[in-house]
């Protein structure tokens, strides 16, 4: 990463030997240059050399996880400052936080559980859960912390700034690669230590940029997130971008994922703040609430943002219901690509339509881009009327198709047999379409 | 060793546009840096919010949307002094009734609610058909008219119509909204098909027709940041401010509209109806937007105080 094929090609043996599987030590200088090849599949290259490239090679965000199992969590390994640059690589961890002064800790944490959202067969929840050290006391910490692991699979962040009482909830929680939070200037070195013993991640806490570099240098730790300290919402998107901007820069000391806090005492602002540390290079955000109405925005937008632009998303090509449609309803076809089909569906419910909408499979493209690259075409269209089930729905023979493909319907109406109405261009015009040329 | 702060050296601005005029007249764009980070750059001009005025009642909103202009939702003059109340920057009166499935009103009934609206308000308005484009462009011709000379913004303008409701602004000292659908190429070549009729770049806003949280919000996010990027890298053919649209998609999407009892794993609908429309306003925001076409007054409230905060340097 970072490094041309020719710079690596200076690194290697050049001895053109094959034993990589390359015809040339340039071709496999090049595959490694695009990241296709690793450097372990040379076994000639030179400790030296290999030292030199592997630190140029590393990723600039290290990629670091927390907890164990199924609903383990990996942050970092980021690329790009701007998610049309490339993408977005890992998720913004979502964490809800209680605090072992709590009264029921359990019961906060069963709503933690239950924080899963279903968005188009898609499951999306929250990641895990803080527990926060705000008795100071380390028995009461240690408690809350075995109370939280006892009652959710979520990995845990332990947050308190006293090594004794971070000690005592790793006896009950280290196994399970709970992340440490965290150190400081006044207690790094104890921190460190712990995190050494268990081999768990760690929050290191700055006050400001510069402290936070001289910490993470000082630590000699590698699992890291950072922690500028900022809390107001315009300095902190100052410190996440610059923290971005310089691990990309390949400024090592902030080569590692961030943890922000959207603790605003406004709940909407605290709402507010989290979002914009999603879109803005945080690799956990930990927010208070537990109210999924809070919640549900934020897991959306991540979604949202963590979309590879260079995927398009696809709904699943199935017979969609809307409302309560009957026999007499209309069916409405377009393709398979959310964001069509989210505004056909957005459209036929916002103009109190019980109908049916047939997405044909297109590979998740839109409706112009998916007739011009022979995806949307009378037989897929004949097709989906055939077996999705919805002529059994239906007693009419009636399909309306979008107006932008009106060229298909001749020949839609030749292999399938039904009446081909031209709908809208645009689907915001289907209400107005619907009425004017439905059960008219 | 100190940490030495990147700054991008940007070498262009995005235009500046003025609205309405008098003590309520207010600035958008101007910015030399990428969206609240003012380590970087100079950031004249807060975002502004504007709350819809129908010249109908709308009667498929939903009643969290009505409740706030119990009684003014007929009386579009009354409807727009609540908006003042409720701390709208701006006022957008969106001509309904103009739609031939509706009342079909004709321009001139659209001018008359216009001016009785201008005539009862002091903030700037932004003036939006019904979205028939040849209707709009027509509407527009009259409206623009009966407010010469107030600063309105005006639209939308897209590749169909953009002649008639450019010529409109221009007579009248207008500027208007550009609106091309997620394609920063088809955005571009609609400003230089204004442009090209002598109107200048820092009247024109651009209408990317965003998408709302959930429903495609990402795109128009990362159109808005490229557009950003562009334009203070100097292509003045993006260097406009940029509209969005929020209140018409947030107030669509299912999050905002289902009721408690029919998906209470998502919350409170009060609560959550309003986020909705909140989060898609800041999120736009941060990624370079700077007029904001709202519904609820809850929102202006909320996304105010995000601005206040946001507005404040963040200079190292």
């Amino acid at each position: 990463m970072g490094l041309t094929g020719l710079a690596i090609f200076k690194q290697l043996p050049k001895t053109n030997c094959k034993d990589c599987g390359q015809p040339t030590c340039l071709a496999f200088a090049m595959q490694l240059a695009s990241g296709k090849a690793g450097l372990d599949q040379c076994p000639h290259v030179s400790d030296a050399a290999k030292e030199a490239l592997d630190s140029a090679s590393a990723p600039p965000i290290a990629l670091v996880k927390v907890g164990k199992g199924e609903k383990e969590v990996a942050l970092g390994s980021e690329t790009v400052l701007f998610r049309h640059e490339k993408r977005f690589e890992n998720p913004t961890g979502i964490a809800v936080s209680v605090k072992d002064t709590d009264g029921d800790i359990a019961s906060k944490v069963a709503a933690i559980n239950k924080l899963v959202f279903d968005r188009v067969g898609q499951i999306h929840s929250v990641n895990l859960v803080a527990v926060v050290n705000a008795s100071g006391d380390g028995a009461k910490f240690a408690e809350a912390a075995k109370t939280v692991q006892d009652n959710t699979e979520f990995p845990l962040i332990l947050v308190s700034e006293d090594p004794a009482a971070m000690g005592s909830a790793l006896e009950v929680t280290g196994a399970n690669n709970p992340l440490i939070c965290g150190a400081n200037a006044s207690n790094l070195e104890a921190m460190v230590e712990l995190a050494k013993k268990y081999d768990a991640p760690l929050v290191v806490k700055g006050n400001g940029l510069d402290e936070l570099e001289a910490l993470v240098e000082k630590s000699g730790y590698k699992k890291l997130f950072l922690d500028s300290g900022a809390r107001e919402i315009n300095k902190a998107l100052a410190d996440q971008t610059q923290i971005r901007r310089q691990a990309l820069k390949k400024f090592r000391p902030f080569g590692y994922p961030t943890i922000a806090f959207a603790d605003n005492a406004d709940p909407v602002q605290a709402v507010v703040d989290a979002s914009v540390y999603i879109a803005k290079y945080a690799g956990i955000v930990v927010v208070d609430s537990a109210d999924p109405a809070d919640l549900l925005p934020l897991v959306t937008l991540r979604l949202n943002v963590y979309t590879d632009p260079q995927k398009p998303i696809a709904v699943e090509s199935k017979l969609y219901e809307i409302g309560t449609p009957g026999p007499d309803s209309p069916v409405f076809v377009t393709t398979n690509f959310s964001l069509t089909y989210f505004n056909v569906q957005g459209d036929v419910e916002s103009g109190r339509i019980n109908g049916y909408i047939l997405p044909v499979d297109t590979d998740g493209i839109s409706v112009m881009t998916g007739w011009a690259a022979g995806k949307f075409t009378p037989e897929k269209i004949t097709e989906m009327l055939n077996t999705s089930g919805v002529a059994e729905k239906v007693t009419h023979r009636k399909v309306i198709i979008p107006g932008g493909v009106a060229v298909l319907s001749g020949k839609l109406n030749e292999i399938s047999g039904w009446e081909v109405l031209v709908g809208p261009r645009e689907s915001g015009g289907i209400p107005s379409f619907i009425k004017q040329r439905w059960g008219a | 060793m100190a940490v030495t702060i990147a700054k991008e050296k940007w070498t262009s601005k995005v235009g500046e546009m003025e609205l309405g005029t008098g003590a309520k007249a207010i600035k958008v764009g101007g910015e030399t840096s990428l969206p609240f980070l003012h380590f970087e750059g100079e950031i004249p001009n807060r975002p502004v919010m504007a709350l819809e005025v129908w010249d109908m009642e709308p009667t498929e909103w939903p009643d969290i949307l009505k409740k706030p202009f119990d009684g003014v939702l007929a009386d579009p003059v009354a409807w727009a002094k609540k908006n003042v109340e409720y701390g709208a920057d701006l006022i957008a009166i969106r001509f309904m009734s103009a739609h031939p499935d509706f009342k079909d009103a004709s321009p001139e009934e659209c001018a008359a609610t216009a001016k009785a609206v201008a005539d009862a308000v002091d903030v700037p308005l932004v003036l939006i058909g019904c979205g028939i484009e040849e209707k709009d462009a027509a509407v527009m011709e009259k409206v623009g008219e009966a407010l010469s000379g107030k600063q309105c913004l005006i639209g939308c303008a897209t590749e169909k119509n953009y002649k008639t409701i450019t010529a409109a602004a221009m007579v009248n000292g207008h500027s208007v909204i550009a609106s091309s659908p997620l394609d920063i190429n088809l955005a571009k070549q609609l400003n230089i098909l204004m442009t090209e009729m002598n109107l200048p770049t820092n009247r024109i806003a651009i209408d990317p027709l965003v998408g709302a949280l959930g429903y495609g919000i990402e795109y128009a996010y990362s159109i808005m940041e490229r557009a950003r990027m562009g334009a203070l890298m100097g292509d003045k053919m993006l260097a406009m401010p940029v509209i969005c649209f929020v209140g018409q998609e947030a107030w669509k999407a299912k999050e905002a509209k289902s009721p408690d009892e029919e998906t209470p794993e998502w919350g409170a609908l009060d609560k959550r109806a309003i986020l909705w429309e909140v989060v898609t306003t800041t999120s736009f925001a941060l990624a370079g937007g700077s007029i904001f076409i709202l519904r609820h007054p809850e929102t202006i409230k909320h996304v105010n105080a995000h601005f206040a905060k946001v507005m404040e340097s963040n200079a190292y």
